[in-house]
């Protein structure tokens, strides 16, 4: 077994260990810290597969920004202290035999693709990825209109979510 | 290139170790192991010298003398301080989260020693040229806000907690300037690897700051707010909460956190040395390298010293100021530099590359002078409104009474 290999089981057993916690812990803020830890790896074996901008850009969108968003939320809404939750309820066969369906199919229809089962994929130029990448995003025969609608769609939200926020303004103007 | 010391010890263990029957991949996973474990103990180590500079220098700006009973000129107190830290007795809050509390300040340290890990020492010191160091040092900063959090929470502490949700609400704010900041030499080098970044500063190129040295303004400042030192030290305010989100470590673990603190500031100076003033870059670096080195650490060190000096000389904002500053100033005006930076690039892409430099330093400067003079005048009038120093509120609020039955109903 060589060393990558290694580090490849390791994250994925960090991946799926730290997935099982994340949906099993009672106290809701340690679930979101195990979800810190999937999501770290899925980095690490975004890093195995050399594609570094996407492990890097995991990092920075969902442990820097959506992970701490959720804690936040949990310790604003709830007790901080920690309240004890209930895990499973009577739901808990239909949600295992649903979870077990879709891995089925998702691995059905992985195997369908023509790099399934490939040792390793060829070593790319990471810096021409990334060039690439922002040349799709900011030509008009790429993808610069989708990405345009997308922006717009989030300052929507961004706007909404302000308006309905802020509190309504009292009448006693001095 | 010339002598490269490291380079001769790296074939000398590699062939030792192909030599002992090992075979390339495993020699390349020890090599590497090596030298990240090397990396971390130079930073590590750098830390110690970080703290007698930061107390002789705190104690000459506050006209003290600074320790000077160890060793000649106090140079052997760090060692006595760190003897201190390690018997300290190491204490912990009751109902405290044990994981998340023992955990918080390494992870604080791990955040700040991943990020040396693309920062090139010289032209060929450098841990992993990775094509997006720049996103990568922003990503493993985003560990040090996690750190925070369950240090706070787990505290088991109210002045913790609100420590960590102030630590939290700031760092998170002036991630958007420092992250717009970064990418200007990113958009100037034409590349997010550090190591490009500095080469694109050599052969007929400039060091950046005389590019976009309103860029150099806004990062510095947001990355002073970043690390959390004074006069952006809101998260641990002595004088409000205690000590924030670290009031209940004590011994290492606060020493920990306080490495953590002590590195992030030298990181920051080291990212300043090296996206704005060239890296290792001087005079003859070129021919010798490890002149690059040295070269590297002056400058870092006089950005160091640049951040204990404006910690030492601004007091504490407000919450209110550390906001406005951040939302109505940093991010539009880098927002504003972002956009205009590229359309003079590509206005003055047929000129020569000094006309270019020119034309990008007169833009940053007419772009400064017009923010800066706007913000001045924003903070006069709303000075010349008349304004209440102090309308006695009360100190508590009663929470209201929690809805009985029949106004749920309703």
């Amino acid at each position: 077994m060589d060393p990558i290999q290694i580090v490849f089981l390791i994250g994925a057993a960090l991946v799926l260990i730290s997935a099982l916690m994340v949906v099993t812990r009672s106290n809701l803020i340690h679930a979101a810290l195990f979800l810190i830890v999937t999501l770290f790896g899925v980095a690490m074996i975004f890093v195995l597969l050399e594609a570094f901008y996407w492990a890097v850009i995991q990092v920075v969108v969902y442990i820097g920004a959506i992970a701490i968003l959720i804690i936040m939320a949990i310790m604003v809404t709830r007790d901080v202290t920690g309240e004890e939750i209930k895990s499973f309820n009577k739901n808990l066969v239909w949600a295992g035999l649903l979870a077990v369906m879709v891995i089925v199919t998702l691995v059905w229809s992985l195997t369908f693709w023509p790099q399934f089962g490939a040792e390793t994929h060829q070593a790319v130029d990471s810096q021409a990825v990334i060039s690439d990448l922002g040349e799709q995003f900011f030509s008009a025969e790429g993808y610069l209109i989708p990405s345009i609608v997308a922006s717009i769609l989030l300052l929507a939200a961004l706007i909404a979510a302000i308006k309905i926020a802020f509190p309504i303004k009292q009448e006693e103007e001095d | 290139m010339g002598f490269d010391p490291v380079q001769i010890v790296a074939e000398w263990l590699r062939n030792l170790l192909l030599g002992w029957g090992a075979s390339d991949l495993l020699t390349e996973v020890v090599l590497k192991f090596i030298g990240a474990f090397l990396v971390a103990t130079v930073v590590m180590l750098v830390f110690i010298v970080l703290t007698w500079v930061e107390r002789k220098g705190a104690a000459r700006f506050q006209d003290r003398i600074g320790p000077n009973r160890v060793g000649p000129y106090g140079l052997i107190q760090p060692i006595a301080d760190a003897l201190k830290m390690l018997t300290k007795e190491d204490t912990r809050p009751q109902g405290a989260d044990v994981v998340s509390y023992v955990l918080a300040p390494i992870i604080a340290v791990f955040s700040v020693l991943m990020a040396w890990a693309v920062i090139p020492f010289t032209e060929t010191w450098i841990g992993a040229d990775l094509s997006v160091g720049v996103l990568y040092i922003a990503a493993v900063g985003s560990f040090g806000i996690v750190s925070v959090m369950m240090a706070g929470w787990s505290s088991n502490n109210k002045y913790s907690l609100i420590g960590a949700f102030r630590g939290v609400a700031q760092l998170i704010s002036y991630e958007v300037p420092l992250f717009l900041s970064l990418l200007v030499p990113v958009f100037l080098a034409r590349s997010m690897g550090v190591n490009s970044i500095v080469q694109a500063q050599g052969e007929g190129g400039v060091w950046f700051f005389l590019m976009a040295p309103l860029a150099v303004v806004i990062y510095f400042v947001s990355s002073l707010a970043e690390v959390g030192r004074a006069p952006f030290d809101l998260l641990e305010a002595e004088s409000e909460i205690v000590a924030g989100y670290h009031v209940e470590y004590s011994g290492i673990k606060f020493g920990l956190f306080q490495a953590a603190e002590f590195l992030h500031s030298f990181t920051f100076a080291a990212l300043m040395a090296i996206l704005f003033f060239g890296g290792w870059r001087g005079p003859w670096a070129d021919q010798y390298m490890l002149l690059g080195l040295v070269y590297f650490f002056i400058k870092t060190s006089i950005f160091y010293l640049l951040i204990i000096w404006s910690r030492l000389t601004f007091p504490r904002v407000r919450i209110d100021q550390l906001m406005n500053l951040n939302w109505k100033f940093m991010v539009p005006v880098s927002l504003v530099l972002l956009m205009g930076m590229p359309l003079i690039d590509y206005a003055t892409r047929l000129s020569d590359n000094w006309v270019r430099v020119v034309a990008q330093l007169v833009f940053n400067l007419v772009l400064g002078v017009v923010a800066f003079s706007m913000a001045a005048r924003a903070d006069r009038q709303q000075n010349k409104r008349e304004r209440v120093v102090f309308e006695g509120r009360p100190v508590a609020v009663m929470p209201k009474p929690p809805a009985t039955e029949d106004e749920t109903a309703a």
